[in-house]
């Protein structure tokens, strides 16, 4: 099996313990929108290109996730709600080594 | 008051093919667009990346895709209302409609073809407390007419080219411009950094970073802001205004208000041929949803293509359509162009 274990806050903060493939190349955000956990056209609204925030969420677990690029710093830099744990979902892809990964998704933005 | 067979609302890659399929069957179309340029988000978020699955090129640039479209389309004249926003529409007693914008242009149509994308892009806004009170009392999104900061003091928030390019700008006009930003570093061209770091260092405008406003303040109108500087220090100071520039966000808008069927934040549609619930009102592209949607220029392209066989019945009761291929009719343009395939040469090979 190529899935992982991942554990997603919604905005309303339920909690969704879902399986994620690591052999799609795909991103968190895109992994929210494939369970549809929120309303499409809330989340990914730029498609995946660090150039909207509304895929913002926070790490809350203490897996190591790649660091960031200059273009999903900046666009943090511009974006509301922002903590320290805060992270572009869009920009982080599953692989193996996020199993039991926890995050929470932002307030819309 | 501008008429036209077909009214699109959006100048994306959808609503500009949609003049190029209309035009095949002799339809005008004009075109509403929020932004100040056609292309969409192609042409406002992302002009300089690369799409990979236009079917026929391998590669081409959002930007490049736009002006392939423009220019297949603009033997058609398309007429374009740009930098506003389609708000209200009426239903006339002949079936026709009358889309009004922001601004009051009005447009007659019969057939009015959806292809909004994500919506119309409006200023994300900060969150702040009382934000709304100073909204045109001294907050601005959006710099119509700089005039209007003439020996004013203003605060302009953000890291990207808007607020650079702005900064730069008002530097000229304004008795004062303070730039905040959240982060030392800032996300523009490079040029704009270096001429802000330039009237920075001659001490005509004054950038403050890593700093946010936290704070508004004033009795009638916008008179202070508080800045909090490095996380750390709070700072008062004395502003006419505040621009805060954070980009655009897209929104559903007025057209959540049309009466039509919206599903995730998205216009319901027949496949048939993309009908909402309002007859004579279609709904194309990315702004669409249906069972097994996908949300790609090119599944647009092909909900235009379809959608214009049914507005031409509309708009032509009784007459029976053929599909036509352009390789065998040519293009002809309503400029009085003709494109067509050259015929090929017979000879006789003993002549």
């Amino acid at each position: 099996m190529d899935d992982i274990s991942i554990s997603i806050k919604d905005r309303k903060g339920k909690i969704h313990s879902v399986s994620a493939p690591t052999d799609m190349a795909m991103n968190l955000m895109e992994l929210v929108r494939s369970y549809e956990i929120e309303e499409e056209g809330t989340i990914g609204t730029c498609g995946g290109m660090a150039m909207c925030a509304s895929c913002q969420c926070y790490i809350l677990s203490s897996h190591k996730i790649k660091e960031m690029e200059d273009d999903e710093e900046a666009m943090l830099s511009e974006a509301f709600f922002v903590k320290d744990n805060s992270r572009l979902s869009c920009q982080i892809s599953i692989t193996k080594d996020l199993d039991g990964l926890e995050f929470e998704i932002a307030p819309p933005s | 008051m501008i008429k036209t067979d077909i009214l699109i609302i959006g100048a994306g890659p959808t609503g500009l093919f949609t003049v190029f399929e209309a035009g095949l069957l002799k339809m005008k179309c004009h075109l509403i667009d929020a932004l100040a340029q056609p292309g969409g988000q192609c042409a406002e978020i992302y002009p300089k990346k690369p799409i990979y699955d236009i079917p026929g090129f391998p590669e081409i640039l959002a930007g490049e895709l736009v002006d392939n479209l423009m220019n297949q389309c603009k033997q058609f004249e398309p007429g374009f209302t740009l930098g506003e926003r389609a708000d209200k529409f009426k239903k006339l007693d002949d079936g026709t409609f009358i889309v009004s914008t922001n601004k009051g242009t009005k447009h007659h149509a019969k057939i009015i073809a959806i292809a909004g994308g994500l919506g119309s892009f409006e200023p994300r806004k900060p969150i702040l407390e009382n934000l709304q009170r100073y909204e045109d009392n001294g907050v601005n999104y959006i710099i119509k007419d700089p005039q209007k900061f003439k020996n004013k003091s203003v605060v302009i928030a953000g890291g990207g080219d808007s607020a650079l390019d702005w900064t730069i700008y008002l530097a000229d006009i304004c008795k004062s411009v303070t730039l905040v930003h959240r982060r030392n570093e800032f996300r523009g061209a490079l040029d704009s950094v270096d001429k802000v770091i330039e009237l920075k260092n001659k001490n005509k405008v004054n950038v403050i970073t890593p700093a946010e406003i936290i704070k508004l303040h004033g009795k009638e109108k916008l008179e202070k802001l508080t800045i909090k500087i490095n996380n750390d220090l709070e700072k008062e100071i004395s502003t006419d205004f505040f621009i805060p520039l954070f980009g655009l966000s897209p929104k559903l808008g007025p057209l959540s208000e049309w009466g039509l069927e919206i599903e995730k934040n998205a216009i319901k549609v027949d496949t048939f041929d993309y009908q909402t619930n309002i007859p004579g009102i279609f709904a194309i592209g990315d702004i669409n949803t249906y069972k097994g949607k996908l949300k790609l220029i090119l599944c647009g392209f092909h909900e235009a293509t379809l959608m214009c066989q049914s507005a031409y019945k509309i708009l032509n009761p009784g007459k029976n359509l053929i599909l036509k291929y352009t390789t065998v009719s040519g293009v002809q343009g309503f400029d009085g162009t003709k494109k067509e395939a050259e015929k090929a040469v017979v000879k006789s090979i003993n002549s």
